[in-house]
């Protein structure tokens, strides 16, 4: 092999003069983990109620979010984060498109929307999965005590729903965090954009990607540990998830 | 909203969008799932073996390919297949590989890993009885789990296999990432040249859809047809 390793070059200063080439990674893993979490709030939000709408008993409330579900799954993300970013600003009345292509750091508020879109069809999936996991009996006893149909998924459905699908969850956070690369492509410059930069104008392109490929798993250890203690303090006694009463860790 | 939206320049580009564009999409997908799937079966045997050696590398391999993004991964391969290939060919520099080959070889070794996880669960759900009964009837490993265990494995795993294969088919727009002229590409080549990128933009996310949506809802009918009753 022809190529010249060269570790140190982490340490050397990278062309913005100020910032070594290692600070500048690290401010991109500031964007990924910035952008993969304000995606995932809106798709938290947005995926638990359209998954509540597709198990409601209205029939057109269950099929208007099916038609959602269907719609953000079967577009590529990087095509959806495309017409979110260039699409959407012609389409609207011109003064509203303006604004938007004007607004500073408008790469990461797109990539955030369109994240948080596609997310939520997936989530909206498994809260699905999750409440309809729940006995009916669930339903009708909230209904018999007289709760609302609101204050039933409120208060009985959704608590139990989101402690059963915290493993399906923690792997759609997993994919949030990876997917967040995508949008290099409209420019935010995120963790594999900076590893991108860091081999264009360094010529390292196998120190760049490795720092960039231990640093995501890094992050992929650290969010499987922390949801693992989350799972295992929310699991439901008595079902087979949950640890036995008496076991120890 | 659409006055001026110019349905004629999908028209003029349709040849280039699906002639050139679609070719490369469709192709890089299905010999990308045909190698996945051989590859990712092999992974998922060595996964459930008892033998360390074995089970520890397919293990990490599959970890590997699963915490990164395939963004990363494509920008990887793209400068690490040359190397490969001088290293398989013995050459004396790193050899120059097409923009195909070089996508083809990301897409067939990191979705190789998904198929790896899809065939195991396929493998598992499988009664261990099945392995005894084979076993005593005098069948060597290679036979019971030719004969007997993958055949029934991919039974049962076919319409999970292809919905992975309808993302597979999505993901493989991001070669986008390397300038290449696959469907994506073609649309926003068009779209830069001829500043039309509202038309050419929304027509790529229809072709998508259709694409998508119909084969997802051809998967559900097989799978209502397919499954077994137990």
């Amino acid at each position: 092999m022809n190529y010249h390793w060269n570790w140190g070059i982490f340490f050397e200063t990278s062309p913005d003069g100020v910032h070594t080439y290692l600070e500048t990674l690290l401010m991109g893993t500031g964007w990924t983990l910035l952008t993969a979490l304000a995606a995932w709030a809106i798709a938290l939000v947005l995926g638990s109620l359209v998954g509540v709408a597709r198990t409601t008993p209205f029939f057109w409330l269950a099929r208007l979010g099916e038609a959602y579900v269907e719609l953000f799954r079967n577009i590529p993300l990087l095509v959806q984060m495309f017409l979110w970013y260039f699409v959407l600003p012609e389409v609207l009345p011109t003064e509203i498109g303006d604004w938007l292509k004007q607004l500073p750091d408008a790469s990461f508020y797109t990539a955030v929307v369109s994240l948080g879109f596609y997310t939520s069809a997936r989530v909206s999936e498994q809260v699905r999965a999750g409440i309809l996991s729940l006995a009916r009996g669930q339903r009708f006893a909230g209904l018999a005590l007289g709760l609302t149909l609101p204050q039933t998924y409120l208060y009985v459905l959704l608590p139990m729903a989101y402690r059963i699908i915290l493993p399906p969850l923690t792997s759609e956070f997993l994919n949030v965090i990876k997917n967040s690369a995508v949008a290099l492509t409209i420019g935010l410059l995120e963790l594999t954009a900076r590893a991108r930069a860091m081999q264009e104008m360094s010529f390292q392109v196998f120190e760049a990607f490795t720092a960039a490929t231990v640093i995501y798993i890094i992050i992929n250890i650290a969010v499987t540990f922390g949801m693992r203690w989350v799972e295992r303090r929310s699991a439901v006694p008595g079902l087979i998830g949950a640890a036995p009463a008496l076991a120890t860790h | 909203m659409f006055a001026d939206f110019d349905f004629d320049v999908i028209i003029r580009s349709l040849p280039y969008l699906f002639y050139d564009g679609m070719t490369f999409t469709i192709m890089l997908t299905a010999l990308a799932t045909t190698g996945g799937i051989i590859f990712g079966t092999a992974l998922a045997l060595m996964r459930l073996s008892s033998f360390g050696p074995l089970s520890l590398p397919a293990a990490g391999y599959v970890n590997l390919m699963r915490s990164v993004p395939l963004v990363l991964m494509i920008f990887w391969f793209y400068f690490l297949v040359p190397y490969i290939g001088q290293w398989v060919t013995g050459a004396s520099r790193p050899i120059q590989v097409g923009a195909f080959t070089s996508s083809l070889v990301t897409f067939t070794l990191f979705e190789a890993a998904y198929f790896c996880e899809i065939m195991r669960a396929g493998i598992q759900s499988i009664s261990r009885g099945q392995v005894a009964a084979a076993q005593a009837l005098g069948m060597t490993y290679a036979q019971t789990m030719g004969y007997i265990v993958l055949p029934q494995a991919f039974r049962n795993m076919t319409p999970v296999l292809l919905t992975q294969t309808i993302i597979l088919f999505q993901d493989t727009s991001l070669v986008y990432v390397l300038s290449i002229t696959d469907f994506l590409g073609a649309a926003s080549k068009i779209a830069q040249r001829d500043g039309r990128l509202v038309e050419m933009y929304l027509f790529a996310a229809l072709v998508y859809f259709v694409i998508s949506f119909v084969a997802s809802l051809l998967v559900r009918r097989l799978q209502s047809r397919i499954a077994i009753i137990r």
